[in-house]
């Protein structure tokens, strides 16, 4: 009898070339997505003068810098035009496909990938962003990794890990209507801590994972990392297989009925254990806001802030401070009395189709009170919403509607919130500064995005969806 | 890379938790080259001001800290995004050895690529560093990777860090020349593995 194994010791053991006496083993990477950040990579691979090891299993897309709201040929700014052209010759020179701004399939690396069946089940994936967690969704081992692994995978298409711990969180039951994945994503990270699943290798369990759609199940694994996690990952099930069917990387016909049938032995066996295991009651959660600096600092949103003056901690308490003051929110103060100045629609973590239709559901025949953008995962995700009529929406709405792109998320394009605006922000990080100098964000899901634009003030959408269908 | 063994100097206390990697460097100077020097970019936002004057109260900026060899920190340092440019702004201010509680995984992953050093401490020993620091700002630091020890004034501490990550700063290794050393080894798994997994290994052009 073997031991009873979790997903991620099968994920492990398939790709682990070699395991030194140490404990650190190299592992086999099956896709390697690089970006315009990627060149630090590229620039030590010049420096060596060698090329990349598996060009065919190297996939490049133009995101980061890319203008979300200015014209994308012609980049009018110098440094913006240089990042994209340096991803263009660095992926020509070396073979790299890549889906950059002439190309139809362009979008954010984390949202292409799943979108054209490059990411599978049962693949080891990397790429220099944190984000990479996303992928896990499908049933892949996916992690974020720095510049000189970045390299070094580009150079041996292998990377060296340590095995992680194992950790399951299961949301048990049925969520609420009107509750999503981002809203479970923040209640899992609010209860565990930002360093929570820090050295773990999260699997996502429970009967309110099941029901998550894939593009629900993309956004819940997206946020791993901000509860520390080096990944998250669902087993793949129908759903999942559903999914992949028809997209242009995946396999099809007669290879598709073997991998699904390869896919369906990599669910946890039934008697295998995790270091930690984490449970929710998926009915307990509401919709789900934060108020402070860190993705942990999140609450219901019929609650109040925190106030320093009752916080027994004086740690927690010069932190609580600290933090309301950087937002410009009173100790106590009611979440949906907080007003706010912009909204922000886009990123890896909720910018696809169902998470257009979600707030597009809220804002139709509405006006939006505030400025915003809203900027699609993808072209093909941009092109299916205007099919649909969503841009329209979002348009009436008094909202701009953008091109693809990390945009307002990370804000190194230039679509910045300025300082001290506050910003109701459908992306994963409110760390200071993290959409412009200064710029104060409320991460919550699109539909709760939505809401903030019609009230003007952090809001409960589900009043708003009353009568109508989602 | 560098071999590291014993790291001596001044030591700065950040007494926050969670300080991120956009906290450590904003992502707008995530253009520069290694050669434009990140380390002019090192906690921006929290050292500068708008107008890009030094805020006099950020510990950097303070006299006995400007020329730190060593960041002492609460818990998880370096969480958040993936940016190597956190470490290369660390690095290349100076800093040699980030002490914590504990680390962002990736962080600290890259830490140990670059010749940075992540020494693991209790919650209650990083506060007593950092109490002490703050009382005796001068008070310099000595940290033996050898022997996992870190002399603060008279007081001597044991930190952890992962033993393969120990070895590779000791030993200063080149990942990249390890890893040639078994090519053999990655050529015949790759061969295996394109037996059992062809559903892994994408077309050349995508299906219509």
């Amino acid at each position: 009898m073997s031991e009873p194994q979790t997903i991620i010791d099968k994920l492990w053991a398939a790709h682990e070339i070699l395991c030194r006496d140490d404990g650190e083993s190299l592992l086999w990477v099956d896709r390697h997505y690089v970006h315009e950040g990627s060149f630090h990579a590229f620039a030590r691979l010049a420096e060596r003068g060698v090329t990349v090891a598996e060009p065919g299993l190297t996939f490049a897309v133009a995101d980061h810098y890319v203008p979300t709201r200015a014209p994308r040929r012609d980049i009018a700014n110098p440094e913006i035009a240089r990042m994209v052209r340096q991803v263009e010759e660095n992926t020509a020179r070396h073979g790299v496909k890549l889906f950059g701004l002439d190309d139809p399939r362009q979008g954010i690396v984390h949202v292409v990938g799943p979108e054209q069946g490059l990411t599978l089940p049962g693949l080891m994936i990397v790429c220099g962003d944190s984000h990479t967690s996303t992928h896990g969704a499908l049933g892949a081992y996916a992690f974020g990794i720095g510049a000189s692994e970045v390299a070094h995978v580009l150079m041996t298409q292998t990377i060296w890990q340590k095995k992680p711990k194992r950790m399951r969180v299961t949301v048990s039951g049925r969520t609420a209507p009107g509750i999503t994945a981002k809203d479970i994503a923040l209640a899992i990270i609010a209860k565990i801590g930002t360093d929570g699943a820090t050295g773990c290798a999260v699997e996502y369990a429970g009967e309110a994972v099941r029901a998550l759609t894939i593009e629900g199940r993309l956004t819940l694994c997206n946020m791993s990392i901000e509860a520390g996690a080096r990944l998250g990952v669902v087993a793949p099930d129908a759903t999942t297989f559903a999914y992949l069917a028809g997209r242009p990387f995946a396999p099809h016909g007669a290879e598709l009925d073997r991998a699904v049938a390869a896919w369906s032995r990599l669910a946890s066996d039934s008697d295998a254990t995790f270091e930690r295991e984490v449970a929710l009651e998926g009915g307990a959660i509401a919709p789900t806001v934060t108020w402070g600096t860190s993705p942990e600092d999140a609450l219901p949103i019929d609650a109040s802030v925190p106030d320093p003056a009752r916080e027994p901690d004086p740690d927690r308490a010069r932190y609580l401070r600290e933090a309301l003051d950087y937002m410009g929110i009173a100790p106590g103060a009611k979440l949906t009395d907080i007003a706010v100045d912009r909204v922000f629609i886009g990123s890896c973590t909720n910018a696809r189709i169902e998470d257009l239709r979600a707030a597009a559901a809220v804002l139709g025949g509405r006006a939006s009170k505030v400025p915003g953008l809203v900027s699609a995962g993808s072209t093909p995700v941009k092109q299916q919403a205007e099919q649909e009529g969503l841009d329209r929406i979002f348009r009436d709405a008094g909202l701009a509607w953008g091109e693809s792109g990390c945009s307002m998320c990370v804000g190194i394009n230039g679509d910045i919130v300025a300082p001290g605006e506050r910003c109701a922000s459908t992306t994963n990080r409110n760390f200071r500064g993290r959409q412009g100098p200064g710029a104060r964000t409320h991460l919550m899901s699109p539909a709760m995005v939505a809401a903030a634009a019609v009230i003007g003030h952090l809001a409960d959408v589900r009043p708003l969806l009353a009568g109508r269908s989602v | 890379m560098e071999k590291v063994s014993t790291i001596a100097g001044a030591a700065c206390p950040i007494d926050q938790a969670n300080v991120n990697t956009d906290q450590i460097i904003p992502a707008r100077f995530l253009k520069w080259t290694r050669a434009m020097g990140f380390g002019k970019a090192l906690f921006h936002d929290l050292r500068f001001a708008a107008d890009e004057r030094e805020k006099p109260d950020f510990p950097l900026n303070r006299p006995a800290w400007r020329d730190a060899r060593i960041v002492v920190a609460a818990r998880n340092f370096g969480c958040g995004s993936s940016r190597e440019a956190a470490v290369y702004a660390l690095y290349d201010y100076g800093i040699r050895c980030v002490i914590a509680p504990s680390f962002g995984d990736i962080f600290s992953g890259n830490a140990t690529q670059n010749g940075l050093l992540t020494a693991i401490v209790t919650d209650a020993e990083a506060a007593e560093i950092m109490a002490t620091l703050a009382a005796r700002p001068q008070t310099p630091l000595t940290i033996d990777l050898e022997a996992q020890t870190i002399l603060c004034g008279n007081r001597s501490y044991a930190f952890t860090i992962d033993p393969v990550r120990r070895m590779r700063l000791l030993n200063g290794w080149d990942d990249i020349a390890l890893t040639e050393r078994f090519r053999d080894r990655i050529a015949a798994f790759k061969a295996a593995d394109r037996a059992a997994r062809p559903w892994a290994v994408p077309p050349a052009t995508a299906a219509p």
